[in-house]
């Protein structure tokens, strides 16, 4: 039973970082369709920059310095590629984005090379008891920091004029630009919050029990994608749910694996995609996605 | 609030190789209500994207002609800056954001705006004013809405902007005749409140009670114009756009016809 709840609790917390990093892609498809698959480079981006100054400038200010660089790298992506696409098929800027992401992950791989990078978080391998459950103090940091800016996004969302805008461009771009919103703004905030979101995910990646950020840091980043694929697509609550779903996934099946050996060893890696793929059979446009209507 | 003048001139306007305006010249005065009538596929939509420069949307372009509000040119700018320059459109089919609320419709109406805080208050109270029932539903999510109510939000939505000219693309399409009718009333308010109307309708006789002037357009260019109650009386409008017929109409819209080739039964998507 103290297995069963540290798992759980190290699912969620997991999970709720998977959760940010599915949010800013909700958020980026939301805002412009686009299926962004170089979302694991500007998280790897993030990571990278408070990686390679907390030794110099302390910790708090490299994690704000990765969060501005990888929001940095998303708007520039942005401008200086996605928008030159604008008004082409979806699926065309789709690929885009795939070539957008062999160059800067081969980049970052280039500069990072063999070594694990540590970040100089503050928690060391330092675990917090409550009762006869443990858990890392990394994991509370990472669910509390997590949940608390979910929170704040989804109330930026809902209340202020850029929520308004966003999602408005999201249902509708050409009613959106009657109303005299500016596509490119909506679209560069996107982009820019989606890699701010990431780079606080990357710190929560590769803090305790990973060694640190690695050039396959941005592999684990991947498990977002079944996140934000199971929870639907362009629904902010599906990229929460999902987030949790595949942490709670990978962390049990992971947990138990010595009691799932006739499945084969690295489950906890698989699980998060065969849950996908059941929930897609099940529902094919997610949980919360909005379902696929022909317009005649 | 106060009204704006608007001027196209000699507009020439197609989706790709597809020529949809040619040579279209159309003024809305200070103050005024004009309106373009025409059938399916006339151009009216076109006209209108022009304007509010939401061609691209559509794979269009404006490739000559001007168009200026108040003299100052609208044309070469983004859709953001027409909204700034006091121009609000209200489109074909409503198109309400769905998924948001009657409230945040009205909040999305008022983005573009440019303009203190105060100005936005008193653009939602004269919108509740005007549809006291955008008010009671406020927290309603708009796709739950009637049609009627559906336009009503649009209308609405349109005017949190605060504009010194509305644009109406078929507002009575779809509506229940007693509905057309009360937002016919609606926009004669409006226009009363000082603010310049240029109507796009397929539903002529509304259009032409509301307005004081009126272009019929056909194929992409303008065929007649003049003051709509003139155009109201006269047999060609009268057998083609109003329904009356009569021998000596007959044989006129037949030599009209003549002159101007027309795809009665063009069925446009766009």
């Amino acid at each position: 039973m103290t297995t069963f709840a540290e798992l759980l609790l190290n699912g969620v917390s997991l999970g709720s970082v998977y959760a940010l990093i599915a949010l800013g892609f909700v958020v980026i498809f939301k805002a412009t369709e686009v299926v962004n698959f170089a979302h694991a480079s500007l998280l790897l981006a993030g990571g990278y920059v408070t990686a390679v100054l907390h030794d110099d400038i302390g910790f708090w200010p490299a994690l704000l310095a990765g969060v501005a660089g990888a929001a940095l790298v998303g708007a520039a992506v942005e401008f200086l590629v996605m928008r030159r696409y604008r008004g082409r098929d979806h699926s065309v800027l789709a690929i885009v984005t795939i070539g957008v992401d062999i160059l800067l992950v081969t980049e970052l791989t280039r500069r990072i090379g063999t070594n694990v990078l540590a970040v100089g978080d503050p928690w060391g391998d330092a675990v917090l008891t409550i009762g006869s459950v443990t858990i890392a103090e990394t994991r509370v940091a990472a669910l509390i920091a997590a949940g608390l800016l979910i929170t704040a996004f989804l109330l930026v969302f809902r209340h202020t004029s850029w929520g308004v805008a966003m999602r408005a461009a999201a249902e509708s771009a050409e009613t959106a630009a009657l109303m005299g919103v500016r596509l490119g703004r909506v679209s560069l905030g996107a982009w820019a919050v989606a890699g701010g979101l990431a780079a606080v995910a990357a710190l929560f990646l590769t803090v305790f029990p990973t060694p640190g950020l690695e050039r396959s840091t941005s592999l684990a980043a991947m498990k977002a994608f079944p996140a934000a694929i199971l929870g639907g697509l362009d629904s902010t609550t599906g990229a929460l749910v999902g987030g949790l779903t595949v942490g709670v996934t990978e962390s049990l099946a992971t947990g138990y694996q010595s009691d799932l050996t006739f499945l084969g060893r690295g489950l906890g890696d698989l699980a998060p995609y065969l849950v996908m793929i059941v929930i897609l059979l099940v529902r094919p446009a997610g949980l919360f996605g909005t379902k696929e209507l022909a317009r005649v | 609030m106060g009204g704006a003048a608007l001027a196209v001139r000699d507009l020439v306007a197609g989706y790709g190789p597809v020529s949809a305006l040619r040579d279209v010249s159309i003024d809305v005065p200070d103050g005024a209500v004009v309106t373009v009538l025409g059938g399916n596929g006339a151009g009216k939509s076109t006209l209108l994207r022009a304007i509010s420069r939401t061609l691209s949307f559509h794979g269009g372009a404006m490739t000559g002609g001007s168009v200026t509000l108040d003299g100052r040119p609208l044309d070469g700018r983004g859709a953001d800056r027409v909204v700034a320059a006091g121009v609000s459109q209200v489109p074909e089919g409503r198109q309400v954001f769905a998924r948001m609320t009657v409230e945040d419709n009205l909040r999305a109406g008022a983005l573009g705006a440019r303009g203190p805080r105060t100005a936005k208050a008193a653009a939602l109270r004269r919108v509740h004013e005007l549809f006291p029932v955008l008010a009671e539903r406020a927290r309603q999510q708009a796709g739950l809405l009637s049609g009627g109510e559906q336009q009503m939000l649009a209308v609405g939505r349109a005017l949190m902007a605060s504009p010194r000219l509305l644009l109406l693309d078929e507002p009575s399409l779809g509506l229940a005749p007693l509905m057309a009718a009360r937002i016919g009333d609606t926009i004669r308010e409006i226009n009363g409140q000082g603010t310049s109307v240029l109507l796009v309708e397929q539903n002529a006789a509304l259009a032409l009670r509301l307005a004081t002037h009126a272009y019929v357009l056909e194929v992409g260019e303008v065929t007649l114009s003049g003051p709509a109650a003139e155009l109201a009386a006269s047999d060609e409008v009268r057998r083609r756009y109003l329904g009356v017929v009569d021998e000596t109409a007959a044989d006129d819209a037949s030599r009209a016809t003549a002159a101007h080739p027309v795809l009665s039964r063009w069925e446009d998507s766009r």
